[in-house]
């Protein structure tokens, strides 16, 4: 459990100068608070309230009403199947199946080794490509049994120095301008 | 092809890149609509006939033109990119392949309503689509297509990429503009609508992607050049996205009043192979499901509101004859049991017990009277929720059992879904 690095801090501070409300950083803040140490610490959360001039309740209460932040430790690789009509109607029922299987947890868990979460979610909007999974940033679609075999094999055996950096979701780096007019 | 407008450039190599845009023919709007007075380009989108292409098909132009013009707060545009609509897979494309073409129709929107900011609010799982568009803005700027005094036209306008963090209900715009100021995604009390008291209570307009990629076409060729394809009421247009059971799922853009089973059989290849059609539902979750029988009708919003449903997201879920009607309703409840936002009571708890009775009748066949049990908690819903997310959360219950009351009481009598016992999930 941590505080926010000083990195940390001038990167929400400096998201929230391109709103013309500071408050509105908050979803990107989280981010920030999630690609720093995997999840939102409470230690984060109020290092957020004070940088946004909010309460820590108040920044909890978003953090907690939306489903891409993490408050509780997760695995290394998120893998996450759509289970909305689409991909139902195309078998994302079967790859449900094989993952409790051979990762030997239900969804929602996390293996015991740490490296894998596994959860069913709801339409990731690529139902063209049903059915659907996503790990970090990318899509896997049409997705086979046989294709999902060998993403896990090669996740399970890769070493901790090959992992992939988590994804960037907030695209606010090294921008010329922002949205704020001056 | 000569059918496609919002999809006419997606042939072009790396049409992403500003260089390739511009070289095609990209931002040349910009001369023409930026030195149009804001009005005049609000009448030209009205008289193109553009309608919202989110889901709720609200005329664009009159949209626009509820801005008031005598405020002196700021104005902003927001567009809605938090594509979520279970079977609508249209703006990940029209961002990932040509983004420039959304800048461009953002920019001239700006314009016509008054906004000197503009916000991309694109949902969180889209990291592909975040990165390429936030690439084209800062391209677009580099290159003043965007900032101070855009092209020498004395307009100024910034944009920049919000991303989302995983929630349906932000499609409901004041939802998505209270998750903009950094709160919990709630529905707000309208009116006053966004037009008048939108982000930070100031004039706001939401709009679709595909709505405002259509913008720079509309602008270089004209209001009657938009109104050759489509009918009266249904002019131009539309992305649909065709997912479920058929041979090749995918976007394909068409002129409105294409006939559905055009779309379903030369577009999507037919139904998978060996099998026929069952059920369509034509606009994304939250429109009723129609049988295959009524599904010879042309793909429009007038059209299809007679056939009983709507034309909605035009996020089209074909299924065939193996496909169980309980256990459809029972997923899209699933859905909305899982984003009701919990605000209103008709819709968190109506919701949820929707959900629990389904579930009892796939699993373990629940009782007779749970058919109507169903229709009741519908009715209870139905126009009593505080936003559209719990008024259409009932459209597979309603109309699947319309139509298929009998697999419904067959599930009651087998003890559960056959299908399901012999599949194994």
């Amino acid at each position: 459990m941590a505080h926010l690095t000083a990195e940390s801090r001038q990167r929400i501070n400096d998201i929230a100068a391109r709103y013309p409300e500071k408050r509105s950083a908050l979803l990107p803040a989280l981010y920030v608070a999630q690609e720093q140490d995997g999840i939102v610490t409470d230690e984060a959360i109020i290092d957020i309230a004070e940088l946004l001039e909010a309460t820590p309740a108040y920044v909890k209460g978003v953090a907690s009403f939306y489903t891409m932040y993490y408050r509780y430790s997760v695995g290394k690789y998120i893998l996450q199947v759509c289970g909305t009509l689409s991909c139902e109607l195309c078998g994302s029922g079967q790859l449900v199946n094989h993952l409790e299987e051979r990762l030997g947890i239900k969804e929602g868990e996390t293996t015991p080794d740490g490296r894998f979460t596994f959860e069913t979610v709801e339409c990731l909007g690529a139902c063209g490509g049903a059915p659907v999974m996503l790990l970090g940033d990318k899509y896997y679609e049409k997705l086979t049994i046989k294709q999902l075999d060998a993403i896990i094999d090669d996740l399970r055996f890769k070493p901790a120095s090959d992992h992939p950096e988590p994804p960037q979701l907030v695209p606010f780096e090294d921008k010329p301008a922002g949205a704020k007019s001056t | 092809m000569a059918n496609e407008i919002v999809f006419s450039r997606n042939h072009i190599d790396n049409v992403k890149d500003l260089d390739v845009y511009v070289g095609n023919g990209g931002y040349s709007s910009l001369q023409k609509g930026l030195t149009m007075a804001p009005d005049e380009l609000i009448e030209l989108v009205k008289a193109s006939g553009l309608r919202g292409r989110g889901g709720a098909g609200f005329p664009t132009g009159m949209k626009w033109s509820f801005v008031p013009k005598d405020t002196s707060k700021p104005h902003y545009l927001v567009c809605n990119a938090d594509e979520s609509e279970p079977g609508t897979f249209k703006d990940r494309q029209l961002m990932e392949v040509n983004p420039h073409q959304l800048l461009e129709g953002m920019i001239l929107a700006c314009h016509a309503i008054g906004a000197k900011t503009g916000f991309i609010y694109i949902r969180g799982e889209f990291v592909g689509p975040i990165q390429i568009v936030s690439r084209a803005i800062e391209q677009a700027y580099a290159r003043g297509y965007l900032g101070k005094n855009i092209q020498g036209t004395g307009v100024d306008v910034d944009l920049a990429v919000h991303p989302g963090a995983g929630a349906y209900i932000w499609g409901e715009e004041s939802a998505l503009l209270n998750s903009l100021e950094g709160q919990r995604g709630l529905p707000r009390l309208k009116p006053p609508f966004p037009a008048v008291s939108g982000l930070y209570a100031s004039p706001t307009i939401i709009n679709n992607v595909e709505t405002l990629a259509n913008i720079s076409h509309i602008v270089n060729n004209g209001a009657d050049w938009f109104k050759q394809w489509g009918t009266e009421r249904s002019a131009g247009t539309k992305v649909v996205s065709i997912s479920g059971h058929v041979n090749r799922p995918g976007n394909y853009e068409v002129p409105l009043a294409t006939p559905m089973m055009t779309l379903i059989n030369e577009f999507a290849g037919g139904v998978r192979d060996g099998h026929k059609l069952k059920a369509v539902i034509p606009g994304g979750s939250s429109v009723p499901i129609l049988p295959a029988e009524k599904c010879d009708i042309n793909y429009d919003y007038e059209s299809i509101q007679a056939a009983g449903s709507m034309l909605g997201s035009a996020g089209m879920i074909v299924m065939d004859e193996t496909t169980c009607m309980v256990g459809v309703a029972r997923n899209l409840v699933h859905f909305y049991r899982h984003e009701s936002c919990g605000k209103c009571t008709p819709c968190r708890e109506g919701t949820d017990w929707m959900f629990k009775i389904l579930n009892e009748l796939e699993l373990t066949g629940g009782q007779m009277d749970d058919i109507d049990l169903l229709l009741d908690i519908t009715d209870n819903m139905d126009g009593k929720c505080f936003c559209p997310l719990g008024d259409t959360s009932i459209m597979s219950v309603v109309s699947g059992i319309e139509h298929w009351r009998h697999e419904f009481e067959e599930h009651v009598r087998n003890g559960g879904c056959q299908q399901r016992a012999q599949n194994g999930h």
